[in-house]
């Protein structure tokens, strides 16, 4: 028996990392939303490490946040530890990491989404699609309530045909126990998705009474640490960090893995599903680099209030026994008690290319997918495309065109379109090398790059843009103010460059040139020519970076520049590639299945070459040219 | 318009005739005027006007050529883009400096059939000819396409290959670095970088060193020496070789039975092959040999049939006559020194008496009108895949020019401190010019080398 019981613009279903942001994108933008979640305990839940951000993932954060998203918000409330990673290299790369309380950190975004206007938060397992003429119109659950919707996102994380692999044991389930969504993979297949089948895996948690910690390495947070949001001020747990601690794998732990690998089902031929290389267990680790001796095992506490602790490096689906063992001949946890055993998961995901770069799906029309089911790995990662699906399935219900993130203006767009352009065959990470213009997608930056997007789209309040476009007002001045101060080789400017060893001027030379010296930052030419008004840390350090790195900026951008001609270079969608005169098969096949928006995004297919570009260009210009003149007549 | 510069030959290569570099682009006037000594400033001239002057090399102040320069200015041009057209001394040499020289100075080399594209974009080719400029594109495209696979097994892949291995094994430790700043990796320092810059720099350079005497064109025209056993192929091999000096001495042959020898004629790189001799035969080792030369002539852009003057003809020698005449074929009748007994009125019953060379490789006697008619086909472009040889090779010497001087920066930056995610723009972009000699795109091999080299996770 089923019931009518609601109507929605949006329906959300998932409320993990990628389902709390689309539902909060969605609400805030104006839309009647529903999140429906198959346990209302696991909000924002983080079944695998205790930890947001680091490189890459930590700029997805800052754009979420700089987007008008949760996730930077959320973590900055309920981190333990904060630490920025390699301020020894350039700043474009420099990356916030938390320790989360994994707790607190649920509890908070739960408690976001249930204080959000037009946001529903419901218990509730989805089984079916409703669908009418190839688009999505609702949903229905397994106790039978049918929800009628103008969009729905799905967020299904590991959750779609989930299983759990432990040693020799197996069986259904989503992460941590949880209930599986078996049905609603059925639905999907009957829809016509092509469905692809990932596996991850997650390590022991063991009790930290039981470590001695004097046999490992303290690895502490930043003194003062920086926030992940633009808007979060000062928090006063900074001054309680916890930190984590640092240990190593030894000899004992590889031969026992080594002696077990039979009942390990990674080789016992018990796991089918592709498991990311950049994450891989330790029977993994230990089998494909055989020469290494020892491994890197981080022990990271999983909130304030629990004896938890995450065992870091120690991914395994071992049988739960080789696991204490293995535990055991780690130096500080000889005698650790083990509250969790680790486990690998296997999941049911769709595969990326059958979306838009809108994150809809190009088989049925208001139904957009996000996170782990496009075959992502990773919170941020989830979250990002999650603020996206919320926004563009808003969009939609309200008639407007899709928001799309360009490669150039963030590592969502670059994620966006290396799944929808190229799909992939195991789950996907996001790394910094991913981008071509890391440079230009600065941790710092984030705010200037996305922003007036946010704003545009409302979800940046018009309090919040304000203080932006003063920021940037105040970048732009504070710099053309150092264009036109000259300094001459005086006695007060030798001597401040005598003390920074840097070599004197033997001529004069305006701000800029001064502060591109490699020894020489903002600070010291503040102390000889302060800024007229009072400017923000955040201020001084955008224009040292903007100032000092010019040469390497406008070298990317040029390559920008260039790409962004092609990208401008739309595709109509009603095209028919398999009727253009002069195009090679293969590149008709290509064109066919992902179906490209844009020139630009053709061109960054497999297989499909400058040739054939060309000949697309040609034909393009044919048909608009016949296009205008039928308008015309 | 916003595009990008570019430039090739826009001329049939020829002797003695005017040969043209064509550069189209918003920077046309200026990447030529960089390369342009003359009265006049290139910049200031009026439109559609002609200037005679010099291209020099501004680093070394070197006369390449002296030279006529027409600026069009868009949209009044072949492509509707400012062009500028540089009428060189016609053959192989001058033209060739020239283009190298532009394509160092910011243009860069025009894909196949792309002026006619841009032509056609900017609406200067009437909407009916949209096919016609599609099928220009596809076959120049395939046939470069040919090439290039040709060339992917040459020699100077072989170079690059190991060149571009060392690039990417740096890389992935720098990637390392950044993405796994707690991994137990060691940093890359400063020193690491410039050993491995410094060492396939200096592999570059010897490349262009080499490149300058023309060694780089090893891949040049294919040229098979086909007939019977004993017509004098290998002799006229050694002939050849002998009086256009030998680019390459020492390659051994691709198999035991096919030996090679790659020379430069009037400036035409030709690759020759001395097949084994093909005749029926019963010998299983023979038979081998003669698949083999099979083989090469199915693969050769042009074909010397050597036949013996001193000898009636065959009937192999006929079957060859018959199967090669609409291939770019040359006869050539050997060993005119000893007394005649071949009939040469059936070979003219399918050969033109232009295709017919006579001569003795034993006495070097008529080698030069060999030579006048290879380059007579090369030149009446009746052979192909020529200058789509030649030209790819100066997009080569542009590409080996633009890994030098990432390599150069990359050297200069990590002597500065710059961080080394910075150094890696350069690193990246060293390998990626690199990569495009080879015709692969990069791709996802970074991450591939990442995590086969480094144990990385969780």
């Amino acid at each position: 028996m089923t019931y009518r019981a609601g109507d929605y613009d949006v329906i959300v279903i998932g409320a993990g990392h990628a389902g709390c942001e689309a539902a909060l994108a969605a609400a805030r933008m104006g839309c009647e939303t529903l999140l429906l979640t198959i346990n209302l305990d696991m909000v924002a839940f983080m079944p695998c490490n205790p930890s947001v951000g680091g490189p890459a993932k930590g700029h997805v954060v800052r754009e979420i946040d700089a987007l008008g998203g949760e996730m930077g918000r959320n973590i900055d409330k309920t981190f333990i530890q904060m630490r920025m990673l390699n301020t020894a290299k350039g700043p474009a790369v420099h990356a916030l990491r938390a320790q989360a309380d994994k707790f607190m950190y649920q509890h908070k975004m739960k408690e976001t989404i249930e204080q959000q206007e037009r946001l529903t938060l419901r218990q509730g397992l989805v089984e079916d699609l409703m669908i009418e003429d190839g688009a999505c119109v609702g949903v229905v659950t397994k106790t039978g309530a049918e929800y009628g919707a103008k969009t729905v996102v799905l967020t299904t994380g590991t959750y779609l045909r989930g299983k759990v692999i432990l040693g020799e044991l197996m069986y259904e389930s989503g992460p941590n126990n949880q209930q599986p969504a078996v049905k609603l993979s059925e639905a999907l297949k009957r829809c016509g998705f092509q469905l692809a089948r990932f596996k991850t895996g997650t390590p022991p948690r063991v009790h930290e009474d039981s470590i001695d910690f004097s046999k490992t390495e303290i690895q502490p947070g930043d003194d003062k640490p920086k926030y992940f949001s633009y808007e979060t001020g000062y928090m006063a747990h900074s001054e309680q960090q916890i930190p984590c601690w640092l240990t190593y794998t030894s000899e004992e732990t590889h031969q026992i893995i080594n002696d077990n690998l039979y009942r390990a089902p990674m080789f016992s031929g018990l796991i089918e599903g592709t498991g990311p290389r950049y994450c891989p267990s330790i029977e993994d680790k230990i089998v494909r680099f055989a020469d290494k001796p020892k491994h890197q095992i981080f022990l990271e506490p999983e909130g304030r209030n629990t004896k938890e602790y995450y065992v870091q490096g120690l991914s395994t689906s071992m049988p739960e026994e080789v696991q204490i063992d293995i535990l055991r001949s780690i130096p500080g946890l000889e005698k650790v008690e083990m509250m969790r055993p680790g486990y690998a998961i296997e999941y049911d995901a769709v595969i990326p290319t059958q979306l838009w770069p809108s994150l809809e799906t190009k088989i049925v029309q208001n139904l957009f997918t996000a996170g782990q089911i496009n075959g992502t790995s990773g919170y941020e990662e989830a979250a990002g495309q999650g603020i996206m699906a919320g926004i563009n399935a808003a969009r939609k219900v309200q008639g407007a065109e899709p928001v799309i993130i360009d490669r150039s203006k963030g590592y969502i767009g670059v994620m966006i379109d290396d799944l929808v352009t190229k799909g992939t065959n195991e789950p996907y990470r996001l790394l910094t090398s991913r981008a071509e213009y890391r440079l230009l997608l600065r941790h710092d930056n984030a705010d200037l790059r996305l922003t007036p997007i946010g704003f545009e789209i409302g979800l940046i309040t018009e309090a919040r843009h304000q203080k932006f476009v003063e920021k940037r007002t105040r970048v732009e001045a504070e710099i053309e103010r150092l264009k036109e101060t000259k300094f001459r080789p005086d006695e007060t400017v030798q001597a401040m460059l005598a003390q920074a060893e840097s070599a004197p001027l033997s001529n004069t030379v305006d701000g800029l040139t001064l502060l591109r010296r490699p020894e020489l930052t903002y600070g010291h030419l503040e102390s000889l020519t302060p800024s007229p008004i009072e400017l923000s840390d955040d201020i001084k350090e955008q224009v040292e970076i903007q100032v000092k790195y010019t040469g390497y900026i406008e070298k990317q951008q040029i390559q920008v520049d260039r790409m962004e001609r092609m990208e401008k270079k739309r595709i109509p969608d009603n095209i028919d590639y398999d009727i253009i005169y002069g195009l090679a098969v293969e590149a008709k096949q290509k064109l066919g299945k992902i179906r490209p928006l844009s020139i630009g995004q053709a061109s960054r297919i497999s297989g499909v070459t400058p040739a054939d570009l060309s000949i697309l260009l040609v034909h393009l210009e044919h048909y608009n040219r016949v296009t205008a003149a039928a308008h015309g007549s | 318009m916003g595009e990008d510069t570019i430039a090739a030959i826009a001329t049939a290569l020829g002797e003695g005739s005017i040969a043209v570099v064509r550069v189209s682009g918003p920077d046309a006037i200026n990447t030529v005027a960089k390369v342009f000594k003359s009265k006049q400033n290139l910049r200031e001239v009026p439109t559609h006007t002609v200037q005679y002057g010099w291209i020099v090399d501004p680093h070394n102040d070197n006369v390449l050529d002296e030279v006529l320069v027409t600026v069009m200015k868009g949209p009044r041009s072949f492509t509707a883009e400012d062009v500028v057209e540089i009428s060189t001394h016609g053959g192989i040499v001058a033209v060739k400096s020239v283009l190298e020289l532009v394509l160092r100075h910011g243009a860069r080399l025009a894909e196949p059939g792309e002026f006619t594209k841009r032509a056609f974009l900017n609406g200067r080719i009437d909407l009916a000819q949209a096919e016609a400029v599609i099928d220009l594109i596809r076959s120049k495209s395939d046939r470069a396409f040919q090439v290039a696979r040709k060339q992917a097994e040459g020699a100077l892949s072989k170079q690059i290959v190991p060149m571009r291995q060392q690039l990417i094994e740096l890389l992935a430790h720098v990637e390392v670095n950044i993405d796994y700043p707690e991994h137990d990796v060691d940093d890359v320092s400063s020193g690491l970088i410039r050993d491995n810059c410094s060492s396939v720099l200096k592999q570059v350079q010897e490349l262009l060193i080499k490149s300058n005497e023309g060694k780089i064109l090893r891949e040049g025209i294919v040229t098979a020496i086909a007939g019977r056993p004993n017509a004098g192929k290998s002799s006229l091999l050694n002939a050849l070789a002998r009086e256009n000096k030998a680019i390459v001495t020492d390659i051994p042959g691709t198999t035991r039975d096919i030996v090679e020898e790659t020379i430069s004629l009037s400036g035409i790189p030709l690759r020759l092959l001395d097949t084994a001799g093909i005749r029926e035969t019963s010998d299983r080792v023979e038979q081998i040999g003669v698949e083999r030369s099979h083989g090469a002539l199915n693969d050769a852009d042009l074909i010397l049939l050597v036949l013996n003057h001193h000898e009636p003809l065959h009937d192999d020698e006929r079957k060859l006559l018959k199967q090669l005449k609409d291939r770019s074929t040359l006869i050539v009748v050997n060993k005119i020194d000893l007394p005649g007994q071949l009939v040469i009125e059936e070979v003219e019953q399918d050969y033109a008496k232009e295709r017919i060379v006579y001569l003795s490789a034993k006495e070097g006697s008529g080698i030069e009108q060999l030579e006048k008619a290879v380059s007579g086909m090369f030149f009446s472009g009746a052979v192909e895949s020529g200058d789509i040889t030649y030209v790819s090779n100066a997009r080569h010497i542009a590409l080996l020019h633009q890994t030098k001087q990432s390599l150069e920066d990359a050297i200069r930056a990590s002597y500065e401190s710059v961080p080394i995610d910075l150094i890696q723009i350069d690193i990246a972009a060293s390998w990626e010019s690199l990569g495009h000699i080879l015709g692969d795109a990069a791709g996802d091999s970074l991450l591939d080398q990442i995590f086969s080299q480094f144990c990385l996770g969780k």
